[in-house]
């Protein structure tokens, strides 16, 4: 009696090993998961929120935000700045000035669902490294699309 | 015997080049097939595909200070690595890679490359004895306990080989295997001897003497440097001389079809080392007590259960 489970157990034991030893066979067959950035990078999942960004109208090319400060009202961390005035001759304000202390950002995205004309968004860009955070405590949103000022 | 100064000093130089290589190699082999067996990729920006990683660790290493704790047995401490490493120059010697390709034919060569084996342990002793640090010490009294499990059935391992073809002589060994290979006729003794041999070379998972999860780093804690690397190339050396035995007892030495000899010992060397890897990367270290029992209740009886039936058989 005693030697059959010894047997058993011994053979049990060599078996339960291959299966261990298949695993990790089947795990160098696979694709590695690892992805070589900067060279490459991992697709970004749809909801990925990044800073918030202005979109611009396509008409005009200039941003949307028609300077109503409600995202800035209503954002918790008071990180947005934005002032506004009309442009000579234009029916509605333009922001002339619209910054961002990412530094406090919690990208709650409250200011993105504000919005009353859809103007703002979260931004894609992940690769933010600074050795000084003074360069995220006022990013200027509005250097990219320019401005009518 | 007419040995020239001259052979010897080939010898010793060609030794160092295939120590070094060898390990630089394995190194890299061994972060490859670690990665690939956990979804990643492993070294991949030192040369093509990481392979010159190894060369620019051992640059690293080699120019840092080697550290010597105030309270350590000096000499011994320095001697240690040394002890570790100088056997492998002697154990290459009867090592045949081919049927011409051979340092020197020894009649007792098995004998030779066994024995030299032990001295490892003495090294691993002397680091553990000499850094004067109580997880070093707990790592070479380790080491020292387990040659009593591993050795006897190893031993066993190889008497029944040598039963068989009635020499010491690794050259004859692999001749006598020229038809069929030894592992056909004993698959079960092949398992016990890569399990021993691992538990020989302290890998994982019977890794005790180093067992990072509970002793730091064991025998090697207080190593840094040179001395740290020279147990590491002392280790992947190890490596080598057990799977070129293996080779030679089990797997028919140099033979095998199309092509030449040199490259059939190495193309087995280098799948049973990565055989070891294999286990390394899988199992999980087991504790000491297991490994006492595993040795003495299953790898014992086992071989010498093989032995007393290869003994009764070839009576016949
Ligand atoms: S995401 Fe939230 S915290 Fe960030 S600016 Fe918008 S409202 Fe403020
Ligand atoms: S809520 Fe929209 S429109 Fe109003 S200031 Fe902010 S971005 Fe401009």
């Amino acid at each position: 009696m005693m030697e059959c489970c010894y047997i058993k157990e011994v053979v049990k034991g060599f078996f339960s090993l291959c299966t261990g030893m298949r695993v990790t066979m089947g795990n160098v067959l696979t694709r590695p998961t690892t992805v070589q950035w900067p060279r490459e990078s991992a697709p970004l999942p749809d909801r990925f929120r990044g800073h918030i960004m202005l979109l611009a109208d396509d008409a005009t090319g200039y941003p949307k935000c028609i300077a109503c400060t409600s995202c800035a009202r209503n954002c918790p961390s008071q990180c947005i700045t934005v002032t506004g005035k009309k442009p000579e001759g234009a029916k509605k304000k333009m922001a002339d000035r619209f910054e961002l202390d990412f530094t406090k950002c919690s990208l709650c995205g409250l200011c993105v669902e504000i919005c009353p004309v859809g103007a703002l968004d979260f931004s894609r860009d992940y690769a933010l490294a600074s050795y000084s955070r003074n360069d995220f405590n006022s990013m200027d949103l509005l250097q990219e699309l320019g401005s009518p000022f | 015997m007419n040995i020239s100064l001259l052979s010897v000093v080939g010898y010793l130089v060609g030794i160092a080049a295939l120590v070094g290589l060898n390990a630089v190699i394995l190194v890299w082999l061994e972060r490859k097939v670690a990665g690939h067996m956990q979804f990643r990729l492993g070294p991949m920006e030192v040369g093509p595909h990481g392979i010159l990683q190894t060369l620019a660790d051992g640059i690293k290493l080699v120019s840092k200070q080697l550290v010597i704790p105030d309270e350590a047995d000096k000499p011994l401490f320095l001697l240690a690595p040394i002890v570790s490493l100088v056997p492998i120059f002697a154990a290459m010697v009867p090592l045949p890679f081919s049927e011409t390709v051979q340092a020197w034919e020894l009649n007792i060569g098995l004998l030779l490359i066994i024995a030299l084996g032990l001295l490892n342990t003495l090294g691993i002793l002397l680091a553990g004895w000499g850094s004067n640090n109580k997880y070093a010490l707990l790592g070479g009294a380790r080491a020292v306990a387990q040659i009593l499990a591993y050795k006897i059935p190893l031993l066993i391992c190889v008497m029944t080989i040598i039963m068989m073809t009635g020499s010491y002589s690794l050259r004859d060994i692999a001749i006598a295997q020229k038809d069929t290979w030894n592992v056909l006729y004993q698959p079960i003794l092949f398992i016990v001897y890569i399990i021993t041999v691992t538990l020989e070379t302290n890998r994982s998972p019977f890794d005790f003497s180093e067992a990072e999860s509970e002793l730091v780093a064991g025998f090697h804690t207080e190593y840094s440097g040179m001395g740290f690397s020279l147990f590491f190339l002392a280790e992947y050396s190890y490596m080598f001389i057990a799977a070129g035995l293996a080779t030679v007892l089990f797997l028919g030495g140099w033979h095998g079809p199309w092509l030449p000899g040199v490259a059939w010992t190495l193309i087995k060397i280098y799948s049973i080392i990565f055989l070891m890897m294999w286990f390394r990367w899988t199992f999980p270290r087991v504790r000491i007590d297991q490994m006492l029992s595993f040795g003495w209740k299953i790898l014992l009886p086992l071989s010498l259960i093989n032995f007393i039936i290869t003994a009764g058989v070839l009576a016949l």
